[in-house]
């Protein structure tokens, strides 16, 4: 049995104490009174030669100017566009004042959507691994099942900020929550957001969420009861009714997971849309949880825990690393590709104000995504050697923390997004929690299966 | 050429094979080679073979392919007969380049994986209309044959390979 050290437990306090305090001072700072933020812009204006992000979008090529203004008008939220002209200065300075309002409520979003993704993708992983038969895994299941307790309180947080941001803030995530957008009277009325409402409204919204969430928490559930059970069970008969809800949840999970990335993420730009979103959140999702899996089988491996697994299986959780980081660079850029050479207007404007304002963001998470995992893991011997994995983890794990930045970003900030205090505390604040929950969850089960079936083989499974 | 005697030791399942390699290399016998109906896993380590160097090939002749592939539509879509590509005529090859990414990964994998085999193959001695160097037809089917060079320690040799579980030990002489 696993014990909770103390040390870590601590630890695990301090990150969320300091996270609710930054997350706290964020929500605090982020409250600017128009002539504040007038003066700010007048700062930078002066400052940067005028040149400052947001003009950005309306220096292109005369060729694409229209194009721009058009996709310009798209992404801004439901509020006035940027004016070029001074005249519509006040204008201007409200949708700033409004986008530096959302950053700490999107900072909040992003880190809890992030953790929540970790252990969704490990239970998916985990349901794949016993549907499979897979010899290899099964003295990794109860690790597994320890990240995926994370999975209810996770994704419960997800939708009480995402329903918090209409009531608490003021639409600070999702603008299509807002009441004027549909509202045909409504200075802000949207045409195109009142067209989807018959499935983009909240009470709509938070059905289909606590579905989502009912169907993984009721996979965890039974599938964790039955696993515990089969330590001590006499025949197969839990073994086979895990197999059996295992098959089941793989088809429930990949219609509700791509429906969540539309509800959760893509919905904060109503009005674009891509048909592969699902599955690119999906192998986000996927190859940040076996990362996390692997990070925390080496983590109780070097405190002398799970004496049974061996550098095989480390070996083989690399492999799966490497190949989905590999898989979500083929959907990246299968979205990316179409979108870029098609180029229409109301699908390109989505990487136009990713190409423009975020930059840095956008192609540094393809270097840490990508680049860096394919060069680092590609040989055999360094997946084999724990901190190696351990470091390209961190990279990858950092990369898809980016990656989902750049979901949710510039359709709450635009240009006025920074790695500051707000983000980095709501990941502590996450991290914090996850750790608490995971390594609770670790305490409650033995560290091996068994009395599954393929235990012997996973034991004694050789590269 | 000095012809040289070996010795050829027959085993009929691949475990018996595996503990066999064990204790023959444990006795510090150099064993030529073996040859086995299907892979065995782990048999190389088991030799004592060194690992095999065709990942570095590999990736070396999938850079190959990836440069290739740039020179190539460099060339055939820029210079050659510039094309406007995706409706957005720039004619410069890093606007371009998102149209040549999928060209780039198939002909790095297409030279990765056709030099890779064809390495193989002549690393193996193995080319058109070469005759088998197989000592055993049965080999083929379902029997597995280890080779061990003698120096003067015939008795020796052929008591321990009895032991290990060789159903037919022969002496051959080879010549080189």
């Amino acid at each position: 049995m696993y014990t909770f050290s103390n040390k870590l437990k601590t630890f695990s306090f301090i990150l969320m104490i300091l996270g609710a305090l930054g997350v706290g001072y964020g929500f605090m700072t982020s409250h600017k009174s128009l002539d504040e933020v007038k003066t700010m812009l007048a700062e930078e204006a002066t400052g940067h030669g005028g040149g400052h992000g947001e003009d950005a979008s309306h220096a292109v090529s005369d060729s694409d100017h229209a194009q721009a203004e058009e996709a310009h008008e798209e992404t801004s939220h439901g509020e006035e566009t940027h004016a070029e002209n001074a005249h519509h200065g006040d204008a201007h300075a409200e949708h700033v004042q409004h986008q530096l309002a959302n950053r700490p409520w999107s900072a909040l979003y992003v880190a809890a959507f992030f953790f929540m993704m970790i252990a969704l993708g490990v239970l998916a992983f985990y349901a794949i691994q016993i549907a499979s038969q897979a010899g290899w895994s099964p003295v990794l299941f109860r690790v597994m099942e320890g990240i995926t307790a994370y999975l209810l309180p996770g994704a419960l947080i997800v939708m009480a900020i995402a329903v918090g941001s209409h009531y608490l803030g003021h639409d600070s995530i999702f603008m299509w929550m807002n009441p004027d957008v549909i509202n045909p009277e409504s200075e802000h009325y949207d045409k195109l957001i009142d067209g989807k409402s018959s499935f983009l409204n909240l009470p709509w919204f938070i059905i289909r969420g606590l579905i989502f969430i009912a169907g993984w928490s009721a996979y965890r559930h039974f599938s964790r009861k039955f696993s515990i059970a089969q330590d001590t069970a006499e025949d197969q008969s839990n073994f086979k009714k895990s197999f059996r809800i295992s098959a089941g949840f793989l088809v429930f999970f990949i219609y509700t997971e791509s429906m969540m990335s539309w509800d959760w993420i893509m919905s904060v730009d109503p009005h674009w849309f891509s048909t592969l979103f699902g599955w690119y959140v999906f192998a986000s999702m996927f190859v940040s949880g076996i990362t996390v899996i692997a990070l925390i089988t080496i983590y109780l491996k070097s405190r002398n825990f799970l004496e049974f697994v061996n550098e095989n299986h480390l070996h083989d959780v690399a492999k799966f690393m490497f190949a989905f980081s590999i898989f979500w660079t083929y959907l990246w850029f299968s979205q990316f590709m179409l979108i870029w050479y098609s180029n229409i207007p109301e699908e390109v404007t989505y990487f136009v104000t990713r190409f423009q304002d975020y930059k840095l963001p956008f192609l540094g998470m393809v270097v840490m995504n990508f680049v860096f995992p394919i060069l680092m893991l590609m040989n055999a011997d360094y997946k084999r050697i724990p901190w190696f994995v351990v470091m390209s983890g961190l990279v990858i794990l950092f990369g898809h923390y980016i990656d989902i930045f750049n979901m949710i970003m510039p359709a709450t900030v635009g240009d006025r997004w920074f790695i500051g205090i707000p983000e980095i505390s709501s990941v502590l604040l996450f991290a914090g929690l996850f750790i608490f929950v995971v390594f609770t969850a670790l305490t409650k089960a033995p560290l091996l299966v068994k009395g599954y079936p393929f235990r012997k083989e996973s034991e004694e499974f050789h590269y | 050429m000095e012809a040289s005697k070996v010795i050829h030791a027959i085993y009929t399942d691949d475990d018996v094979l595996m503990s066999a390699v064990k204790k023959v290399k444990a006795e510090r016998h150099h064993i030529e080679e073996i040859y086995t109906p299907f892979p065995v896993h782990g048999l190389d380590k088991a030799m004592g073979l060194e690992p095999t160097r065709i990942a570095i090939t590999a990736f070396i002749y999938g850079l190959i392919g990836l440069t290739v592939s740039v020179l190539m539509m460099n060339f055939i879509m820029i210079e050659d007969w510039p094309q406007n590509i995706g409706g957005k005529p720039s004619f410069s090859y890093i606007e371009n380049m998102p149209a040549f990414v999928p060209i780039m990964f198939e002909l790095t994998v297409f030279f990765a994986a056709h030099l890779m085999v064809i390495t193989f193959y002549l690393r193996s001695r193995m080319w058109p209309f070469k005759n088998a160097e197989n000592p055993d037809p049965r080999t083929t089917d379902d029997h597995f044959l280890m080779e061990i060079a003698i120096h003067g320690n015939e008795k020796e040799l052929e008591s321990l390979l009895a032991e290990t579980g060789a159903v037919e030990i022969n002496l051959v002489d080879k010549a080189h």
